[in-house]
C-alpha cells in the first residue's frame, strides 16, 4: 500500500518537475511546478513529517507560485512566444550530475530500517523554543530584511 | 437514549465496518475514508442548494418583496430548476483562451474547498478526517484559492477578467494574514493545532452555567470580529466583492465561464463560506458545544448546524444591507487597521493567559484593546476625506 | 520504501533543478530551477531523519522548516530583482542584459 502511494507520487512529482523545466511557455511551466511542489508536500506526508507538508503547501504553493506567476504577468512583452534554442551544455551537466550521484548512492550501504512515530506539532515547537530560538529569532530578522528589500527594489521613482 | 441519538451517525458507520469484517485492513481503511467523504459531500451539497435559494428568499425580504416562491411548495424546487438550467447551457470557450487552464480552473478552485470541510468536528468524535495540525492545513488548502482565480483570470483572454483576476488575488492575499493572526490567541490559550483540542477546551461551564466558548473573552470577541470579517473578504462577499461586482466588472475573473462551470464557480464561493464559517464555529463559538448545560439533550450535530446557520444567516444580511467597499479603502483597512488590531489581539490573549484568568486578567485584556482600538481608528484618518454631504434637488 | 528510493527521487529532482536553470534563457525559468533544487535537498533532509536510528532527533524537520522559510525569502527578493531588471532592460532574457561584459 505504502510503495503503491511512494510510485504514484513519485512519477507525479517527477513529471511535473520535468514538465516545469522542459515547456516553452511560462504560464504552462509554472503551473507544473505547483504539481510538482505538490507531490513533494505528499513526500513529506509519507516520510510523517507532516507539518512540514503543509508548510511547504503554504508557502511554495500558496506564496511562491502566486509570486512566479504575478511576475510573469508583469514582465510580459507581445513577441511572447519566439522559439529561443536551448542551451545543450546546461541539459548535459544536469545529466552528468545525475548520473554521478545516482552512481553514488547506489554504492553507498544505507540503513532500511523507517521509525514509525510521527513527530507532532508540539514537540517541534518545543525543540525550535527551547534549543533553536537564536535560528529563529534570526529567521524572523532575515525575512523581515527581505520584505523591506523587496519592496525597495520594486517601487518606483516618483517625479520630485 | 440521548447518547444513541448524538452518537447515531458514528454507530452506524461502526455497524457498516463490521458487516465487511471480512476484508483486509487496507480495504477497511479506504471503505472508513469513502464514506466519510459521502457523507460530508451529501450534506454540504444539499445545504448548498438550501442556501443558493434561501439566500434569496432572505434578500427578496430585506427588499419588501417575495422571492422565488413558484418552483415548488414555498420554492424549495428552485434549486433543482437552475441546476437544469445550468447543466443544459451551451459551454463556450473563447477561441483564443488557453483551453486546458481554462478547463481546469473551476475544478482547483473547489477542490481545495472541499478539502478544506473535511477537518472541521461536526459532532462528538465526528471529525471526517482527524489531522493533528488541522488549523494549519485549513489554511494550507485556503491559500491554494488564489492560483485557481489566477488560472481563471489568465486563461479567459480578456482584459477584464485579468483585472478582475488581479484585483481579487490582491484583495485574498491582503486579509489571509489577519485571518491567520486572529486565529493565533486561541491556538495559543489551547496550545494545540487540532480542532478537536480546541472544541474540547471549550466545553466546560464556568460558574455552572456559562460555557467556556472563547467568544465571550475580551479578546475572544475582537478575535471573532476579525475573524469574521477577514471571513467576509476571503469568500469574496459584499460588502467586499470588488472580485465579482455586478455593476463595475460584470463577474470579473468568471466573465467567459458559462453553464455548468459558472456554476461549478458558484459553488466554490458557497462551500468556503461553509468551511469558514465551520472554522469560525469551531475555533470560538463552542464547536458542537450547547450553551446551557441543561440543554445537553439536543444531539451534538444540531448545535452545530445551528451555529453555522446563524453564522450563514449573518452573511446573507450583511450582503442586504451594506454597499461595496472602494478597492483602496479596502487595502487601507486590511494594512493599517485589522492587522495591528489583530496583533493587540495576541497580546490581550497574554495578558489573559498569564493572570491565569483571574479578574486583573480581564480587565488588563479589555485595556489592552480598549487603547488600541481608538489609537488605529485615530490613525486611519477617514474623518477628513469624507466631506459634509451637500443635496441638490430637482427644479 | 527503502532509503534509497527517497534519495533516487530527490536526486532526480535536483537534476531537474539543475537542467531548468542551466539551460534556460529565461530569467524566472531559472528561478523556477533554483526553487525545485532547494525542494529537492529539503526532501533529503526529511528523509534522512525518517531513516535515522534510534533516539530520534528531530533536527532533520527542523532544518527543512527554516529551508523553506529561507526559500521563500529568497524567492520574492529574485522576483523582485527580475522586475526591476525588466524595467530597465526592457527584456527578461539573460543573455541581453550584458551591458558589464568584456
Amino acid at each position: 500500500m505504502n510503495s503503491i502511494a511512494f510510485v504514484i507520487i513519485g512519477i507525479l512529482t517527477l513529471t511535473g518537475a520535468l514538465a516545469a523545466a522542459i515547456l516553452p511557455r511560462l504560464i504552462h511551466a509554472a503551473l507544473c511546478l505547483v504539481m510538482a511542489f505538490l507531490g513533494i508536500a505528499a513526500f513529506y506526508f509519507l516520510l510523517g513529517a507532516e507539518f512540514v507538508g503543509l508548510a511547504q503547501i503554504l508557502v511554495y504553493v500558496g506564496a511562491v507560485a502566486v509570486l512566479i506567476v504575478f511576475t510573469i504577468l508583469l514582465t510580459r512583452r507581445e513577441q511572447e512566444d519566439v522559439h529561443i534554442p536551448v542551451n545543450w551544455g546546461g541539459v548535459l551537466v544536469g545529466v552528468a550530475v545525475f548520473a554521478a550521484l545516482f552512481w553514488a548512492l547506489l554504492k553507498t550501504p544505507l540503513p532500511g530500517v523507517q521509525g514509525v512515530e510521527i513527530i507532532t506539532v508540539k514537540q517541534i515547537g518545543q525543540v525550535l523554543m527551547a534549543d533553536y530560538v537564536w535560528p529563529l529569532e534570526a529567521t524572523g530578522v532575515l525575512l523581515t530584511a527581505a520584505l523591506i528589500g523587496s519592496l525597495i527594489l520594486v517601487l518606483e521613482k516618483k517625479a520630485r | 437514549m440521548f447518547e444513541t441519538v448524538d452518537q447515531i451517525f458514528v454507530i452506524a458507520k461502526q455497524q457498516l465496518l463490521v458487516l465487511l469484517g471480512f476484508a483486509p485492513y487496507w480495504v477497511l481503511q479506504i471503505i472508513s475514508s469513502l464514506v466519510n467523504i459521502a457523507g460530508i459531500l451529501g450534506v454540504f451539497l444539499t445545504l448548498f442548494a438550501l442556501i443558493s435559494l434561501f439566500e434569496r428568499k432572505i434578500l427578496a425580504r430585506f427588499q419588501n418583496r417575495y422571492g422565488p416562491n413558484r418552483v415548488g411548495p414555498f420554492g424549495l424546487l428552485q434549486p433543482v430548476a437552475d441546476g437544469i438550467k445550468m447543466l443544459i447551457k451551451e459551454d463556450i470557450v473563447p477561441r483564443n483562451s488557453d483551453a486546458v487552464i481554462h478547463f481546469l480552473a473551476p475544478i482547483a478552485m473547489v477542490v481545495p474547498t472541499m478539502l478544506a470541510l473535511a477537518v472541521i468536528p461536526y459532532g462528538n468524535g465526528m471529525t471526517p478526517f482527524a489531522i493533528d495540525g488541522g488549523i494549519l492545513f485549513f489554511f494550507a488548502v485556503g491559500s491554494a484559492t488564489e492560483l485557481a482565480v489566477f488560472m481563471a483570470g489568465w486563461a479567459s483572454d480578456n482584459k477584464y477578467s485579468m483585472l478582475g483576476a488581479m484585483r481579487a488575488i490582491a484583495q485574498m492575499m491582503s486579509y489571509e494574514l489577519p485571518l491567520i493572526i486572529a486565529v493565533l490567541p486561541v491556538v495559543m490559550i489551547v496550545g494545540s493545532l487540532s480542532p478537536d483540542a480546541i472544541v474540547a477546551a471549550q466545553g466546560r461551564y464556568v460558574l455552572g452555567i456559562v460555557p467556556h466558548w472563547f467568544v465571550l473573552t475580551p479578546w475572544g470577541f475582537v478575535g471573532f470580529i476579525l475573524f469574521y470579517i477577514s471571513a467576509l473578504v476571503e469568500s469574496n462577499r459584499t460588502p467586499f466583492d470588488l472580485p465579482e461586482g455586478e455593476s463595475e466588472i460584470i463577474a470579473g475573473h468568471m466573465i467567459e465561464y458559462s453553464g455548468f462551470k459558472y456554476a461549478i464557480f458558484f459553488m466554490a464561493e458557497y462551500f468556503g463560506m461553509f468551511a469558514i464559517s465551520g472554522l469560525a464555529v469551531t475555533l470560538f463559538l463552542g464547536g458542537w458545544h450547547a450553551p446551557l448545560p441543561f440543554l445537553q439533550f439536543i444531539p451534538s450535530y444540531l448545535w452545530f448546524f445551528l451555529k453555522l446557520s446563524v453564522l450563514l444567516f449573518v452573511f446573507i444580511w450583511l450582503r442586504g444591507t451594506l454597499p461595496r467597499i472602494r478597492i483602496d479603502h479596502m487595502m487601507m483597512f486590511a494594512w493599517k487597521f485589522m492587522l495591528p488590531m489583530t496583533f493587540a489581539c495576541v497580546i490581550a490573549a497574554a495578558v489573559w493567559h498569564y493572570a491565569s484568568g483571574g479578574l486583573y486578567g480581564w480587565f488588563g485584556s479589555l485595556l489592552v484593546l480598549a487603547v488600541a482600538f481608538p489609537l488605529l481608528t485615530l490613525l486611519l484618518k477617514t474623518r477628513q476625506n469624507l466631506s459634509v454631504r451637500t443635496y441638490r434637488y430637482a427644479e | 520504501m527503502t532509503l534509497t528510493a527517497y534519495l533516487a527521487v530527490s536526486i532526480a529532482l535536483f537534476a531537474i533543478g539543475l537542467i531548468a536553470a542551466l539551460s534556460r534563457k529565461h530569467a524566472i525559468f531559472i528561478l523556477i530551477g533554483i526553487e525545485l533544487m532547494l525542494s529537492a535537498a529539503n526532501l533529503n533532509f526529511i528523509a534522512f531523519w525518517r531513516f535515522a536510528p534510534e533516539p530520534h532527533p528531530p533536527t532533520g524537520v527542523i532544518v527543512a522548516i527554516f529551508a523553506i522559510a529561507i526559500a521563500a525569502a529568497e524567492a520574492a527578493i529574485g522576483l523582485a530583482l527580475i522586475i526591476s531588471a525588466y524595467r530597465h532592460y526592457k527584456t527578461t532574457l539573460v543573455e541581453k542584459m550584458d551591458s558589464l561584459k568584456g
